[in-house]
């Protein structure tokens, strides 16, 4: 069974549509990179996956259960995101650990004392910064709560959206590291929404690269690694990053 | 190699706070010729910090010194605000990250430019109007006449990043300063840019000071390459021997950016207690 699974899916904002008739599988334990320039409609894809942009057509199923409109905690529980900016993502006000407990408290699973450092640890987290706020931590000390904040409820799903564009090259490191450790210690399912090329080629299993909103190319790692893409507008992107990157 | 365009030595930036003073920049020296430099390091490097006490950016309560900051004839750091303001911009000027930040809103795009060019030259109006479209095709912009009129909002951000290099490069200076000129931007817009810079330095015979924390990007584009970390420059090299750097902050680095062909396990992550210096 599909971990998700879209189909003819058309996602607006107000009058403009910006992504249009996505189909797509990605299967249960599979890490996929979704690709493409600003606008391309990538994170909007995630963010309709999510409920975050609800005014689209077509049909987005998880794990074979089609998803309403709405919030909804059965999907909550399944599948979560984190997003770009760990500064704006985490609340200015709130302690890492009510920050971690809170998906706990709307679910009604209680036990928070004990799950909270489990996962600060899982995280790569200092006990000691359990009861620090935001602006105490480094930036990517705060991806790590995010990370560990999508983690609490034991999701099977994660959308990452651009993890670690936010941060150094050296933090970056940490951090996708993590990523790939939590995803084989918990048998998670991603989907990576990245500009970098790079990052995709870590992490993922396959990828799908976007341009105007809709799905050009869907290919395996390896054409990435090999630079035997087969759309042109793929090709392009795929030179573009490598001559950047000798 | 003729005389530098700017020659810094031991330059220091400091700021008070409520522990004590903290340096940021400290003891940096280089010289800069008719060349492409490049400054990396991660946030907080004190790159950025390093880049704008040339051009006396830095507010009080942040404070400036340095044996010396010699451009062309004067030192940078003795001169008076008045002498300093024909300088800037004019001899020396800056290009920051952001375009949408750092163009005003409520003004033209042709105004704009128009202006940074008659705050130096006394020019009749239909002369700056006519250089300011000259240097909107000189940055690439198709149909300059129409872009003329459109306001900030209206553009793209790889238009607003020429825009801006339009506007710090029409009073001719001899020194560029970028900031991360291309970190808002798309890959695919990130090459037009540079290339449209690169090339009206060289035209122009312009000293660069190109301020990134990408290292790939500054090694691919620049002549020679600075790695600063924690307020010093750790390591100095052409950016085409920046495989063979020997500081294990430098090395650190390179090693833990992911590759388009990337076949490790797990990135090497930083030990930063190898070079920790306190």
């Amino acid at each position: 069974m599909s971990a998700i699974s879209l189909r003819d899916l058309d996602i607006a904002y107000g009058d403009t549509r910006v992504v249009e008739g996505i189909d797509l599988e990605i299967a249960e334990g599979e890490s996929f990179g979704l690709v493409g320039e600003s606008g391309s409609g990538k994170s909007t894809v995630l963010r309709a996956i999510t409920g975050l942009a609800t005014e689209w057509t077509g049909e987005i199923s998880l794990y074979g259960t089609p998803r309403g409109r709405t919030i909804d905690k059965r999907f909550a529980a399944l599948c979560q995101m984190v997003f770009q900016d760990p500064y704006g993502s985490l609340h200015p006000r709130q302690t890492v650990d009510a920050t971690l407990s809170e998906p706990l408290a709307i679910h009604g699973i209680g036990d928070a004392d004990r799950r909270v450092p489990k996962m600060m640890e899982a995280c790569g987290l200092d006990p000691r910064f359990r009861f620090r706020l935001p602006h105490q931590l480094s930036g990517g000390q705060r991806q790590r709560v995010a990370i560990a904040r999508a983690l609490m409820l034991k999701p099977k799903l994660l959308l990452l959206d651009e993890p670690t564009s936010a941060l150094d090259v050296s933090v970056q490191a940490e951090i996708l590291n993590l990523l790939k450790r939590l995803r084989k210690e918990q048998g998670l399912t991603y989907v990576l929404v990245t500009h970098d090329l790079a990052v995709v080629s870590f992490l993922c299993d396959r990828l799908a690269v976007m341009r105007q909103g809709r799905i050009v190319e869907v290919a395996d790692i390896a054409a990435l690694k090999t630079r035997s893409m087969k759309d042109p507008y793929s090709r392009e992107l795929v030179e573009k990053s490598a001559s950047r990157l000798t | 190699m003729s005389a530098p365009l700017l020659d810094v030595r031991n330059l220091r930036v400091r700021f008070p706070t409520a522990t004590g003073p903290v340096e940021v920049v400290r003891g940096v020296s280089f010289a800069l010729g008719r060349e492409r430099l490049g400054i990396v390091g991660e946030s907080g490097s004190g790159k950025s910090m390093t880049g704008r006490s040339i051009l006396r950016l830095i507010r009080r309560p942040g404070i400036v010194t340095a044996d010396r900051m010699r451009f062309e004839d004067s030192d940078l750091l003795d001169i008076s605000e008045r002498e300093m303001r024909k300088v800037r911009g004019a001899r020396i000027s800056m290009v920051m990250q952001d375009p949408k930040f750092s163009l005003n809103p409520v003004i033209t795009v042709g105004d704009q430019i128009g202006e940074a060019l008659a705050v130096h030259e006394r020019l009749p109006r239909r002369q700056i109007r006519r250089r300011v479209v000259e240097m909107l095709e000189a940055v690439q912009i198709r149909d300059p006449e129409r872009v003329f009129g459109l306001y900030p909002h209206e553009v793209s951000g790889g238009m607003g990043q020429r825009i801006m290099i339009a506007m710090m490069l029409i009073p001719e200076p001899a020194i560029l300063i970028a900031d991360e000129p291309t970190s808002a931007l798309d890959v695919s817009v990130q090459g037009e840019i540079l290339k449209i810079i690169d090339d009206l330095i060289t035209s122009k015979g312009m000293g660069l000071i190109f301020i990134s924390h990408d290292l790939n990007l500054v090694s691919a584009f620049c002549d020679r390459i600075l790695v600063m970390y924690r307020g010093e420059v750790v390591e100095e090299c052409k950016a085409s021997e920046l495989a063979n750097a020997s500081h294990p902050y430098t090395r650190g680095l390179i090693a833990s950016v992911p590759r388009l062909d990337e076949t490790r396990e797990e990135l090497p992550v930083l030990d930063r207690s190898q070079w920790e210096t306190r």
